[in-house]
């Protein structure tokens, strides 16, 4: 009992907080009566600029990450290059002569070795000028794995060979760190939805079951995730994590993570859930269809989780980002997922030393782009928890 | 009262007894063991003994017995305060925690002294002066601050420290004082390294108590009995913070028992890691990487006790701070 004040005061508190002060106008409370649930939801949600502004940067980098990574970089994933480590080259509009160009170029850089650093350092050719084609032809790839496409949305002019356009430079194998960070993308974002779909049925029907049929199965689903709640986060995540094997085809490891993932955090939602169902069960519609005979599974699927349904929403996209950045974090120890495979844990694993930070800083680009993301995911969900609640005549 | 504590502390012994179990389980469950990866490092620096060296290392920690046995063995050393060996260290792991205990402490104090003095403060503000700009900027930061993760935030301190301003911010200690005598020096150069781990510590941590805070305080401040406190012709500053904050302050508490106790060697973990700090942090990261079980494992059990600790001391804080809580 006492765990159960401790576990849920915080959160309370913090559900609590007001978002948009508003007065009821009395033309609104009339359109509010005509409108169905959801019809009401997008209604609120769209006057929410936090909201929108983070649905905007989840659907971004969904589209340019998960579904079309290969067209919104300039090379695939891992083309490796003669350029290891080179320095970004940031893209210019006029050139040393004071000359503007419309289109954007990048300078050449010239290989030399730092002798008493043992470290190869490229210095910036002025004389070299590469321009930035957008919607070029490069490297062929398949669309979404089935339509075969060569247009990159920019890159390198086709027909110099030696051009190169390396803006956030480029890691130990010479691969360039903008795509990476884009593909990367792709892994990281899925691991978050994934993941949270499998603690979604886990946890909400562990949940349901023991809101419901109560007795010993609520008291053994209830002990257990306060056991695995009384596990420390993190470590529990790390030795976890380190039981996937690292001989494993990397396809089983990502899977690996995914459930370790699900495993750790399906506890919070299957209590939160239980919670609800407790509520809900006493309710009269629900009094009313069991006295028509409607099944257990009737009830449980089609009353009860269906009016869970928008706190397990709020909850689902809060904890997407909790979920990245622990991929994030396993990967920087180097047990998330593992090379041919490119995630945003893989590319922090490169910056897990403080010699790569002081030589090859650009290898860090990644992060700003992990933070925005993880802010735009807590910015949705942070609407969606207002936006969900529209009776409640905030 | 004595029941109630009674009931606590039995209820968190058949915890500790269940969650090392599986901890040690949970530690031993990765394909190989310690000694698997001692070997390779040993023959592949050309030891030919390496064999028989690894066997009398397996005999010695007990690495040959069955898991049930080697739990046994350990638990019960565990109760008369000896926690096993180190295997990566090859030392008493007590020794090695109890080095860096006082670090771990101290660093751990000093953090969250940062985030509760910024935050209160801060909350209590941002609730008086609810949606002035001061509010605004504040709620935004915190929002910001909340989501992010502080490891992260680290390596972006880290390369401003190395890059930008080319200084030695990992450890605590400059080389010349690592093993020097204390002294108001060596104070003064602790003090010049720890503010970085605890600033970081600070904007993450605090951002999620400012909005707690904030939140609570608002809901406080329009209860009747602070109207009847204003009534009665109280100062401003005496309503909310002898009236309001006292009252609105009681899931911090409940936070500084739950999360921040425990968070002495848990929070700051892979902070300290990468910033490379004398603390138990690292030493439980490491130990869990290279399965170094009975390290791991006394940094566990260790771990859940604080939780378990933070737990019933909020709940006592709570009791002593609200008379209507009541602990039964």
């Amino acid at each position: 009992m006492t765990t159960d004040k401790s576990s849920e005061t915080p959160s309370t508190g913090s559900g609590q907080a007001p978002s948009t002060g508003s007065g009821q106008a009395p033309e609104r409370d009339k359109k509010q009566l005509s409108q169905s649930y959801w019809a009401l939801v997008w209604w609120r949600f769209k006057r929410n600029r936090m909201g929108i502004g983070g649905m905007i940067i989840v659907l971004i980098s969904l589209i340019c990450g998960t579904l079309f990574a290969e067209f919104f970089t300039p090379y695939l994933v891992n083309q490796q290059s003669d350029y290891i480590e080179a320095r970004p080259q940031w893209p210019h509009f006029i050139d040393p002569d004071g000359k503007f160009h419309l289109r954007p170029f990048v300078y050449g850089l010239n290989e030399e070795i730092d002798m008493t650093l043992h470290i190869r350092v490229y210095t910036v050719d002025t004389s070299k000028q590469y321009p930035i084609h957008f919607l070029v032809r490069g490297v062929p790839y398949k669309l979404l794995g089935l339509i075969p496409m060569d247009t990159h949305i920019f890159g390198p002019d086709p027909d110099d060979p030696e051009a190169h356009v390396y803006i956030f430079g480029t890691d130990g194998l010479g691969r360039d760190i903008f795509s990476r960070i884009v593909y990367g993308a792709r892994l990281s974002l899925l691991l978050g939805l994934i993941g949270q779909a499998l603690t979604l049925i886990f946890g909400a029907t562990l949940g349901a079951i023991s809101g419901y049929y109560g007795g010993g199965m609520d008291m053994f689903i209830m002990r257990t995730t306060e056991f695995l709640q009384a596990f420390p986060r993190e470590p529990i995540l790390l030795a976890l994590a380190s039981i996937i094997p690292d001989n494993w085809d990397p396809m089983w490891i990502y899977f690996g993570l995914t459930i370790v993932l699900a495993f750790v955090y399906w506890g919070g939602l299957a209590r939160q859930v239980r919670g609800l169902v407790l509520s809900i069960r006493e309710r009269e519609f629900v009094l009313a269809a069991q006295s028509f005979g409607a099944s257990d599974r009737r009830l449980l699927f089609r009353h009860l989780i269906p009016n869970a349904m928008s706190n397990i929403i709020v909850n689902a996209t809060m904890m997407i980002p909790a979920m990245i950045q622990s991929e994030a974090f396993l990967g920087f120890l180097g047990l998330g997922l593992r090379p041919p495979l490119t995630s945003w844990g893989v590319l922090m694993n490169e910056v897990s030393s403080v010699r790569a930070i002081r030589y090859f800083p650009w290898l860090l680009i990644p992060i700003p782009f992990i933070l925005i993301s993880l802010l735009g995911f807590n910015m949705l969900g942070d609407g969606l928890r207002d936006a969900l609640d529209p009776y409640s005549g905030r | 009262m004595i029941t109630y504590l009674m009931r606590r502390l039995g209820y968190a012994l058949i915890m500790l007894v269940i969650v090392s179990f599986v901890s040690f389980l949970i530690i031993d469950l990765p394909p190989g063991d310690f000694m698997d990866q001692k070997l390779a490092e040993l023959s592949q620096r050309g030891d030919r003994s390496a064999e028989t060296r690894i066997e009398e290392y397996r005999a010695k920690y007990g690495l040959d017995k069955p898991l049930l046995q080697r739990y046994w063995m350990w638990a019960s050393n565990f109760v008369k305060g000896d926690f096993g060996e180190s295997f990566q260290f090859e030392r008493p792991v007590k020794d090695i925690l109890g080095e860096r205990l006082q670090m771990t402490i101290l660093l751990a104090m000093f953090a969250l002294a940062v985030m509760w003095i910024v935050a209160i403060p801060l909350g209590v503000y941002s609730a008086v002066n609810q949606y002035s700009l001061g509010d605004q900027v504040m709620t935004t930061i915190a929002f910001i601050g909340m989501g992010m993760p502080n490891f992260l935030l680290a390596l972006l301190v880290l390369f401003f420290a190395v890059v930008v301003m080319d200084a030695d911010i990992t450890g605590l200690f400059s080389r010349e004082f690592r093993d020097a005598a204390w002294s108001l020096a060596k104070v003064w150069d602790l003090l010049k390294h720890m503010w970085i781990p605890s600033l970081i510590a600070a904007v993450t941590g605090s951002a999620g108590l400012i909005r707690i805070m904030r939140a609570n305080l608002l809901d406080t401040l329009g209860m009747p009995f602070v109207e009847a406190a204003r009534a009665r012709g109280l100062k401003n500053r005496t309503v909310i913070w002898k009236h309001a904050v006292r009252i609105a302050i009681n899931p911090l508490v409940v936070i500084l028992g739950s999360e921040h106790i425990p968070g002495i060697i848990n929070r700051n973990m892979l902070l300290a890691y990468i910033l490379n700090l004398p603390t138990i942090g690292p030493v439980f990261i490491g130990a869990l990487l290279v399965q170094d079980s009975y390290m791991a494992g006394t940094c566990l059990v260790f771990l859940i006790m604080l939780t378990l600790l933070g737990n019933l001391l909020a709940d006592i804080g709570l009791a002593w701070l609200d008379p209507r809580i009541r602990l039964e």
